[in-house]
């Protein structure tokens, strides 16, 4: 029994501490105007909450929610939303531009694959740092939300840990994009979809204000799972709807991990 | 511009014997460098018409019409749709004319070295930038002609003035695409323009008077606004596409606006220059 499970388990420790050394890399290479760009990422969902959600809140004042009927202002209805657009953009800036120019131009996975290093232990590494990153932005704005009296202090402990899985997923969904991506217009494109999904993921209205096949389209992207369950933590009543939301989310890492491992895999290890 | 730079142009002595050919040798190069332009963009033209003409009709439909159906009372009079219309045909000009201006010239010294073959080339810096300029303007006006024309769809336009929304998309696109350009031939890393995004696109874009008025802002951030290129902008076109009196004097803007084309032409050829022959 032992001499089965130890040297796997053993296996598991060291493609965690593996994996480990992938984020230790990033930490590493920090440069200082890259340090400057990754911290001042926290001011860009402060800049929307206060344009969008303080400025025309004012011409808007307040707005019912469409499934508890509760009246809240709108500045506390876009915060739950830009909170999720931040795990999103985040996540997604670390695991598309970032990992593309490091998978083909820098050539940095050609080398670290030729370490014990491997690939699912790369994309679980790159994506740790993402994490890391995301969820620095994620506590900031948390804090400055319960500041702004936007959510209560537990509401905010619980939205964290929903804000880290948002960013999970999409840090997941990335990655694997990332390896069909053919060149950098791909990713204009890409950036244009995040864009459409951003504005209409039920992040400025509610989506029960779209025509209806509007509707049922934005039900089904992440975007809008993930502001569902972040705005039902931080500013409404949580429901049996938001455990679909959070399996919609799990699957989506889950699926965009095992496609990049195996692509990354496939297009650097032969 | 200046008569250091007439010495790697053999052509400018030779042809500048009539007014015609004088033109030509002060435009011909000039439009040689915007010809250059425009071949390299028929490669990169589809992924540009999403950003630079879809983006802005989908954020016309998010906020004019989705946020705008929540703004019972209007602003000033007219509803939100009517009133962010303007707002975002300046917006749009700025997106554009940053854009054209920011990485791809970051690409054209360090990337791609583009600028170096240009220079190389019988062409003076002045060519150069104004070659730059032309291109960032045409593609400026082709969208903002776009917007017009889906804003008089909507039924958003008040005023036979609003056609005057162009050549202020045009005006206030020099005002901002010449100082960039100027940042992007001076900067040796690309993390260096993600700054200039976060902290002066960004904000600009969202506390310029796009998206609410300028006057509900505090006192010393309103100042900021009125600072920015971008609020003038605003003013101009939302003016003349309600038909209304701007909240300054029309002078008063171009003169603003002139000032900022003005100094982002001479630091724009001044760094180019320093980059490509110092």
């Amino acid at each position: 029994m032992v001499t089965l499970v130890l040297p796997q388990m053993l296996g598991a420790g060291a493609a965690v501490r593996r994996a480990g050394s992938v984020m230790e890399r990033n930490a590493a290479a920090l440069k200082s105007a890259y340090w400057v760009v990754m911290i001042s990422g926290v001011v860009e969902p402060l800049l929307y909450l206060f344009s969008i959600g303080v400025g025309v809140g004012r011409l808007i004042g307040d707005i019912t929610l469409p499934g508890s009927g509760a009246v809240i202002g709108y500045a506390a209805f876009v915060a739950p939303a830009m909170l999720a657009a931040s795990a999103m953009t985040g996540a997604l800036s670390e695991t598309t531009f970032n990992f593309f120019a490091k998978m083909k131009f820098v050539k940095l996975y050609d080398g670290i694959l030729a370490t014990p290093v491997r690939p699912t232990e790369l994309a679980f590494g790159e994506l740790g740092w993402a994490m890391a990153r995301g969820s620095i932005y994620s506590a900031t704005f948390l804090l400055v939300m319960v500041v702004m009296g936007l959510t209560t202090v537990p509401r905010a402990l619980l939205a964290f840990p929903a804000a880290i899985l948002v960013g999970f997923a999409f840090g997941g969904l990335g990655m694997a994009l990332s390896t069909y991506m053919r060149s950098w217009q791909d990713f204009d494109l890409m950036g244009s979809a995040q864009f459409a999904v951003f504005l209409f993921s039920g992040t400025f209205v509610p989506a029960e204000a779209y025509p209806s096949v509007l509707r049922w389209l934005v039900e089904l992207t992440p975007l809008y799972r993930s502001v569902h369950l972040i705005r039902a933590i931080a500013v409404d009543t949580v429901g049996w709807m938001q455990l679909v939301d959070v399996g919609y989310l799990v699957a989506v890492t889950v699926l965009g991990l095992t496609v990049a491992g195996r692509r990354v895999g496939r297009l650097l290890c032969n | 511009m200046s008569g250091t730079d007439t010495g790697a142009t053999p052509t400018a002595t030779t042809t500048s014997r009539s007014t015609g050919s004088l033109a030509r040798s002060w435009f011909g190069p000039a439009s040689s460098v915007l010809e250059a332009n425009l071949t390299a963009y028929r490669r990169t033209w589809r992924s540009s018409v999403f950003s630079s003409f879809l983006l802005p009709l989908l954020t016309v439909l998010s906020f004019g019409v989705g946020v705008g159906a929540y703004v019972d009372q209007g602003v000033g009079g007219f509803s939100y749709l009517d009133w962010i219309v303007p707002g975002l045909i300046a917006s749009t000009a700025l997106q554009v004319a940053i854009g054209e201006s920011s990485w791809p010239v970051l690409g054209g010294f360090t990337w791609q070295r583009t600028y170096y073959s240009q220079i190389a080339a019988p062409l003076r810096i002045a060519d150069i930038v104004g070659g730059l300029l032309a291109f960032v303007l045409l593609r400026v006006l082709a969208s903002a002609v776009a917007f017009l024309a889906v804003a008089a769809a909507f039924g958003a336009l008040h005023s036979g003035w609003a056609v005057l929304t162009l050549p202020v998309a045009v005006l206030l696109a020099a005002a901002v695409a010449l100082p960039v350009a100027a940042f992007a031939a001076t900067i040796r890393s690309d993390s260096y323009m993600v700054i200039v995004f976060r902290f002066a696109v960004i904000p600009m874009t969202l506390f310029a008077g796009v998206f609410f008025p300028v006057e509900s802002l505090p006192v010393t951030v309103r100042w900021l606004a009125y600072l920015s290129p971008l609020w003038h902008g605003v003013d101009l076109c939302r003016a003349a596409s309600l038909g209304t009196t701007p909240a300054w004097s029309v002078p008063g803007h171009l003169g603003y606006l002139s000032l900022w084309v003005a100094a982002g032409w001479w630091l724009a050829v001044t760094r180019f220059r320093k980059r490509l022959i110092h």
